[in-house]
């Protein structure tokens, strides 16, 4: 018997930074056991891991390669996000040291393996070509993101958060589940190009389940990156969770759902994504609308960007109604500025944060006259995400509501420029308590030279990227053109 | 087809019908007393210890999870025994991807084991 | 040799540099050692290094066509694209030179002159700024980047003339010369729109092929020309815009030498001639009259003003007017050249009047003298003997913005009226042009001997502090002495020694392109029209110019004449000069109050009518209503209304916090009542 018709080894060398992120996952697991548990080790082989797997997925740039039999699909867009996922699992882990520590549990091998396994699972998501493997990597990343989001074992709150999470998303899990079988009953396939084949040659066997199938796999997609009314989750396990895992959750699993939605939209019911409009739309104004009057009454850091990221998802969605190359070139675009600003914010968060407080707007009373630079990245960080220019954040949301524009949406642009005017106030709200409140701040901000030196690169390139976001805009969009 | 499966439909008919109409009779025709030591869990003569609903500890819920992750994984085992010859014209390749796999199997049992996660106490 | 990725590199040094000395010594300046002064004076000695390597790179190379371009996108948004970069040829590389070197001189100058100065890293900053900018001025191939760096001149000019803004004039001399500037940036931004929309690109090559192409032709390119040409008006202090410049002599001394004569308003002239190709032949002609005859103009004021550094300005204002006139007239090498040399010997100049200014100082600070004008040339006289290296570099750069043969200004000044008598010789009814070229030649030669001969010659005027002055330090004369220098022909005429030739590096190495627009003469045909009138130009300059040194000699030497005399027999004359022709009062009667006026007006009708009545019974009427509506309806919608969108929103947001409420079991309710929203959406 012919192996080769089952793989080559081209299908190994496609998912070598999936092995190697797997084989550093279990070295840092062996360190751990070996109790060599010293975060500083621990974290540079998983640096190594990391900088290794970047390595050869940006090997794998060139043309399109399909793996394992139509499985698996490598191009520019999957490598776009394969670095997304690492960079933002870095920056994570970066910001992580010493907080775990600080609240109460053991420094342990743990962490940074679920957040490599994580990344994995998010590889798999943007790379498949299959609803199969959809599944198995969004169940790879949401069984590292329950243990990660419960990880403070004697907290009560991050318990709470933990079994929340594991128990919707279970809930999520089935309706994706049941959203695939569907379409298999309809199509005959889980593969994309299949599909779309069944599609065209109208070889549907049945116009129900495969419209059952897509709403249901919709909303398995809906859950996961939060979009009303599918996000009362995002709130309570965002705020329970531990900060640095916040920063994570509303990050990387948010870029891979969105990545693999385009992927669904735009390759798999590229014919029929019209008739799926208006639910994008209606979920587009609703998720910014209701996220941001949420947030605008928060008195808590935390539960505040939980649900600001949730009105990030409303803007975002507005990329995949659209979905020709300018808008997913703007949601990718969108989704580094999202990423990297809220990585930032949270870790300037998770320094601030202490055993009874730090995390309420008030105890950001008169930060600015403390930590002067501190205060002047948050400030930064909270205008990209307010969309102010010259801040990265302003070309994102121009890019994205120009995408809109271009196609008609005028309505939807209108509402979510209402709403980002909304956005202002709370997000300048942070910035007023910092600077013009005269109370002294008794904040006893404790982090790590590396961490710091890391918000102060993400804010500085923030600026650099309002100012010339050329480089990154050709990025994008080369990386868009491959799917679109 | 569907005629096919008739014998099993017949066959479960009967057999929940047996059941069925046994628990009936017995509860019909059976003498019924009722005193304190009746109505013990076991009224063969050992004395009861203390209350059924005790709390069992979180270990029997672990060292159950441990079991039947371990149970299920070696599952794989008897669809790759199966195509095992077919596969070995083309080498080891076969041999070695369970290896392979049965390496990362062992991993996460040692790594359980050092933890600590199998000892009682 | 240096190439293509070797040029790119030196020039983003170059330019960068100064913006990193800036940026050094705004944030961390007062904590350096010395103020971080050796931070700029560093960077800016580096970039001086750069530019004269690439200059001599170009002397070695020899090659009048040299030019290299190099581009990286900055925004694209597929339709809308800006792309930024570098255009080098010959004509960058001496004018990065000039910039440097000037800049460098200024620098190095600032150390002694603005000793214990309260503001002293600040000063060096904004110098860095300002340098940077200019860089990106003469480097920008584009019209957006140039536009950018345009301003930011402007803003770095505001910065350092009100640098003492505790000086109300100083203050005010900013913002003027800030506002002047903006009224020609308003028509330079009309003209770079119009070219933009006519051909779709900001490059300068591409707008130049477009132009050729006829994409933008007739009137329209005749009004974007003079459109962009207004920059450079309110740039180079042209006629009617030159109010500015000299009230800029507020600010300090070698910022005047370094913006307010060699570079900064320079740049309007480096426009014109960059954009030559594009000039259509009405523009051009328009060009010619406004630098003719603010050259003639400006020297007329200059003779009788009294402030040295007055009489400087007045004298920039008409140089410059020359360049706009060589332009105007095609002769474009010859604006360029005389750019060259009036940036070394006005410079010069400054740096002098500095000097001498600087011991003025000094003296009346000894002496507890506060009244004193110090840079008032009445009360000066007979320096000659106390400040010898100022006298005799001043005297050098005397004779060379005079038009003396053996002198720098000789060659480009003759260059200059050679070009405009050639143009009226084809054009005989522009017959005015060369008139008020080599009037404003006599009357330069006139007003600048006087100068000389006031400060330097005859009795001291005020022996007290005569007695006080001193020859400045060595940084102050190293400059001086520099400048002085570079004034004589030689440097000029390399590879060839004939002082009165038209050959030299300078024209062998930068050859005129021929113009784009329909209608102009080549660069051949203007070539030969002043080739021809070369000597004869010669000839009348040379007798215009010992006119005037004659006529200042014998006034304020020998005293032959008594120059109160003429003054009172010309009174109207002499009283329009000496006011500069009234054009602040003038500008204030007939533009400002009337501007104040309109707006007062508007502001009245905003405030007091509107507002008062408009606004104000709108909001009782308002209040009136929702009392009403409050008193029939307290609770409900009305109150949202009454109350405003941001309670009510706050309140949305509370009712939503109450669907927020933790318990699963609801989460999961909400989840499937969306579920069955979506389907029963999707299926009708």
């Amino acid at each position: 018997m012919d192996i080769s018709q089952f793989f080559t080894s081209a299908d190994l060398f496609g998912i070598a930074p999936e092995i190697i992120l797997t084989v550093t996952a279990l070295s840092v697991l062996t360190l751990e056991m070996l109790h060599v548990s010293r975060p500083g080790i621990i974290l540079m082989v998983a640096a190594l891991g990391l900088f290794l797997a970047g390595a050869l997925a940006i090997n794998t740039s060139g043309d399109e390669q399909i793996l394992f039999g139509g499985m698996l699909v490598l191009n520019r867009f999957s490598v776009f996000f394969d670095f997304l996922y690492i960079t933002i699992g870095l920056l994570t882990l970066i910001f992580s040291q010493g907080y775990l520590e600080k609240r109460g549990s053991a420094s342990r091998g743990e962490y940074p393996a679920l957040i490599l396994f994580a990344i994995i699972g998010m590889m798999l998501m943007t790379r498949a070509n299959d609803l199969v493997i959809v599944f198995l990597g969004l169940e790879l990343l949401s069984l590292s993101l329950y243990i990660l989001v419960g990880f403070l074992r004697h907290d009560q709150l991050s318990n709470e958060s933990g079994l929340k999470y594991l128990l919707l998303g279970a809930f999520a899990t089935g309706f994706f589940l049941f959203g695939a079988a569907l379409t298999y009953g309809a199509a005959g396939t889980t593969n994309y190009n299949g599909i779309v084949t069944a599609i065209t040659n109208n070889t549907i066997l049945s116009d129900t389940y495969l419209f059952l199938g897509i709403g249901l796999l919709l909303i398995g997609f809906a859950f996961k990156v939060a979009l009303v009314p599918f996000h009362m989750w995002s709130p309570d396990v965002y705020q329970g969770a531990p900060t640095t895992v916040t920063g994570f959750l509303c990050t990387a699993p948010k870029a891979a759902g969105f990545g693999a939605l385009i992927i669904l939209f735009n390759r798999a019911f590229v014919d029929i994504h019209y008739q799926w409009q208006d639910i994008f739309w209606i979920l587009s104004a609703m998720t910014m609308t209701i996220g941001n009057i949420s947030a605008l009454i928060q008195h808590n850091v935390k539960r505040m960007l939980a649900f600001s990221s949730v009105s990030h998802a409303g803007f975002l969605i507005m990329g995949i109604l659209v979905l020709n190359e300018t808008s997913i070139s703007a949601v990718l675009f969108y989704l580094v500025v999202y990423s990297v600003v809220n990585l930032g914010a949270f870790a300037i968060v998770s320094a601030a944060e202490q055993e009874e407080r730090g995390l309420n707007l008030k105890d950001y009373r008169g930060l600015a006259a403390q930590h002067p630079w501190l205060s002047a990245a948050m400030t930064i960080f909270m205008l990209s995400l307010a969309g102010f220019p010259p801040t990265a954040g302003f070309v994102a949301k121009f890019g994205l509501f120009s995408a809109a524009v271009s196609q008609g949406y005028i309505g939807l642009v209108i509402i979510a420029v209402l709403n980002t005017l909304i956005s202002i106030y709370y997000y300048l709200r942070l910035v007023v308590n910092m600077y013009m409140q005269k109370e002294e701040s008794t904040l006893i901000l404790s982090y790590k030279m590396l961490a710091i030196v890391f918000v102060g690169l993400i804010a500085i390139m923030m600026i650099i990227l309002g100012i010339t976001p050329g480089y990154l805009l050709e990025i994008v969009t080369e990386a868009a053109s491959t799917v679109a | 087809m569907a005629e096919n499966y008739l014998p099993i439909l017949v066959i479960f008919v009967l057999a929940a019908g047996f059941a069925f109409v046994s628990l009936i009779i017995t509860h019909l025709v059976g003498p019924r007393v009722t005193n304190a030591v009746k109505m013990m869990p076991y009224e063969s003569g050992v004395d009861q210890v203390g209350k059924t609903r005790i709390r069992f500890s979180i270990r029997f819920f672990l060292i159950a999870l441990l079991f039947i992750i371990f149970d299920i994984e070696i599952v794989f085992l008897y669809p790759w025994a199966v195509v095992f010859k077919d596969f070995l014209s083309a080498g080891s390749f076969i041999f070695f991807e369970m290896v392979v796999f049965l390496a990362i199997l062992a991993f996460g049992f040692i790594y359980v084991w050092r933890n600590g996660a199998l000892e009682w106490e | 040799m240096i190439t293509g990725n070797i040029i790119t590199d030196f020039c983003l040094l170059i330019l960068f540099l100064p913006l990193l000395a800036f940026a050094i010594n705004i944030f961390f300046g007062k904590r350096l050692p010395r103020q971080g002064d050796w931070v700029s004076v560093g960077s800016v000695l580096i970039t001086l290094i750069l530019s004269l390597s690439l200059l001599m790179n170009m002397f070695m190379n020899w090659d009048a066509n040299f030019s290299y371009e190099a581009q990286f996108s900055w925004i694209d948004l597929g339709a809308f694209k800006v792309e930024l970069g570098f255009w080098v040829d010959n004509i960058t590389i001496v004018m990065l030179a000039v910039v440097a070197l000037i800049s460098s001189m200024t620098h190095i100058f600032s150390l002694e002159y603005m000793k214990g100065d309260i503001r002293y890293s600040r000063y060096y900053a904004y110098l860095g700024l300002f340098t940077f900018s200019m860089n990106g001025i003469v480097l920008a191939n584009n019209l957006v980047s140039l536009y950018i760096f345009w301003e930011l001149v402007g803003v770095s000019s505001y910065l350092l003339i009100a640098h003492w803004f505790e000086k109300h004039s100083a203050a005010d001399a900013g913002k003027k010369a800030f506002l002047t500037n903006r009224v020609g940036d308003i028509g330079f931004f009309i003209g770079i729109m119009l070219i933009f929309t006519a051909i779709g690109s900001f490059n300068f090559q591409d707008v130049f092929a477009g132009v050729s192409q006829g994409m933008i032709s007739g009137t329209l390119l005749t009004l974007a020309g003079v459109g962009l040409f207004m920059g450079a008006v309110g740039k180079s202090s042209q006629f009617p815009l030159h109010i500015w410049l000299p009230d800029a002599m507020e600010g300090p001394t070698p910022v005047s030498a370094l913006m307010h004569a060699a570079t900064m308003v320079a740049a309007g002239v480096y426009l014109t001639v960059r954009l030559f190709p594009l000039f259509s032949p009405e523009a051009l002609t328009i060009i010619a009259y406004v630098g003719g005859f603010t050259a003639l103009f400006a020297a007329t004021i200059a003779i009788t003003q009294n402030d040295i550094k007055k009489v400087l300005a007045y004298s920039t204002v008409s140089q410059l007017g020359y360049m706009i006139l060589a332009v105007g007239v095609g002769n474009y090498v010859a604006a360029l050249f005389h750019l060259l040399t009036h940036a070394m010997f006005k410079a010069c100049l400054f740096y002098g009047s500095g000097s001498v200014i600087h011991a003025m100082h000094h003296s009346l600070h000894e002496l507890h003298d506060h009244d004193t004008d110090p840079q008032d040339m009445r009360n000066m006289g007979g320096f000659k003997t106390k400040m010898p290296i100022t006298h005799w570099t001043m005297v050098i750069s005397t004779l060379a913005i005079s038009g003396v043969p053996l002198f720098s200004g000789f060659l480009s000044k003759d260059a200059i009226l050679a070009g405009s008598l050639a143009f009226a010789q084809h054009h005989p009814q522009h017959f005015l042009l060369p008139v008020f070229g080599f009037g404003a030649a006599a009357i330069t030669a006139f007003y600048m001997f006087r100068l000389i001969f006031m400060t330097f010659h005859g009795e001291p005027k005020l022996p007290k502090v005569f007695e006080g002055i001193h020859e400045s330090p060595k940084v102050m004369t190293f400059p001086l002495m520099l400048l002085a220098g570079l004034s004589f022909f030689i440097f000029y005429t390399l590879p060839y020694f004939n002082p009165i030739s038209d050959h030299g590096w300078f024209t062998e190495l930068i050859k005129a392109g021929d113009s784009v627009a329909p209608g102009n003469p080549t660069a051949h045909e203007i070539y030969d029209g002043v080739h021809h009138a070369h000597y004869p130009a010669m000839a009348l300059s040379l007798l215009v110019a010992g006119l005037g040194i004659g006529l200042s000699y014998l006034m304020y030497m020998k005293h032959k004449f008594s120059a109160e005399n003429w003054a009172r027999k010309m009174g109207f004359l002499y009283k329009l000069s000496l006011n500069k022709y009234f054009f602040d009062e003038n500008y204030n009667r007939f533009l400002y109050q009337p501007l104040l006026k309109l707006s007062r007006a508007v502001a009245y009708l905003d405030w007091d009518l509107y507002d008062k009545y408009f606004i104000n019974g709108f909001g009782r009427v308002t209040n009136l209503l929702s009392k009403i509506t409050g008193r029939i309806d307290y609770d409900g919608l009305d109150q949202i209304l009454v109350d405003g969108v941001g309670r009510s929103v706050r309140r949305l947001g509370k009712q939503l916090k109450q669907v927020q409420t933790g318990r699963l079991q609801n989460y999961m309710l909400f989840a499937l009542v969306g579920l069955i929203i979506i389907l029963v959406i999707q299926t009708i």
